[in-house]
């Protein structure tokens, strides 16, 4: 049997989630790296370009689903992260606050930003 | 976001000549892990230009001298930023192979060549990495 290192305890929520999450980024991560970096160039993104992506509903609704699997997948993993490091007690209920936030907060400013981005606001 | 995996404090790197490749594809995945979240927070910052792009008139965008198109192409234009993007897709690339190696590991599937699958992540990062690098780098100058 190989060794297994993970932060995560094996069937837990935690590491569910985190699994879940993982097997849509895979795909989802792959693809935006590729449209705008290989089909399109950065160093040609113009918000009119940007715009005419984001009116496309399946597009816009991918990319605020990215948002949220990627903000939860990296917040929970640095979270698992600093519990398997030794973290406990107030300090740990404080970190999990603040990650929460963060996360959440993450998230709003994201959405407002393709929203903005699609011509909704 | 609750239950962890308390197996004990590995991370004395005083002790790296002991580890093996699954403790080092455990602290690559972890470091990746901490770079894109990282990253991700900056990429909203610089892509929230577009909430003050979007009050801008129709001819100033159809210009591409919206504040947005500005700062991206800005930023683009630096050798600087270039080579953090060859950096960041190194990271995406590996955080991507060796989390779908995590993926088998827990499924059980190939338990016996994590270790090989592990050194073929990496060679597979380096091989993307610098088969982007001519696209990651056109029409920039140092």
């Amino acid at each position: 049997m190989a060794e297994r290192y993970s932060s995560f305890t094996p069937g837990g929520t935690g590491w569910f989630l985190q699994r879940v999450t993982a097997a849509f980024l895979v795909v989802v991560l792959a693809f935006h790296f590729f449209l705008l970096h290989f089909v399109n160039h950065a160093y040609e993104v113009s918000f009119m370009g940007t715009q005419a992506r984001m009116e496309n509903i399946g597009y816009f609704l991918t990319m605020v689903l990215f948002l949220v699997t990627a903000a939860f997948h990296g917040v929970n993993g640095v979270y698992n992260a600093l519990v398997n490091q030794g973290l406990e007690g107030t300090q740990k209920k404080v970190v999990l606050a603040v990650l929460t936030i963060a996360g959440v907060g993450l998230v709003a400013q994201g959405t407002y930003v393709a929203l903005t981005m699609a011509g909704m606001i | 976001m609750s239950q962890s995996y308390n197996r004990g404090l590995i991370e004395d790197f005083g002790r790296w000549k002991e580890f093996s490749a699954g403790m080092w594809a455990w602290i690559f995945h972890k470091f990746t892990g901490w770079m894109l979240i990282g990253y991700l927070f900056t990429h909203i910052a610089v892509l929230s230009t577009s909430i003050s792009a979007a009050g801008e008139s129709t001819a100033v965008i159809e210009a591409q001298n919206d504040i947005y198109t500005t700062t991206l192409q800005g930023l683009e234009g630096l050798f600087l930023i270039r080579l953090l993007e060859i950096g960041l897709l190194a990271v995406a690339v590996f955080h991507i192979l060796n989390g779908l190696r995590l993926l088998m590991v827990d499924l059980g599937i190939g338990l016996e060549s994590q270790d090989k699958s592990f050194y073929a992540s990496l060679i597979l990062t380096g091989a993307i990495t610098v088969a982007s690098v001519p696209t990651f780098l056109t029409g920039v100058g140092i």
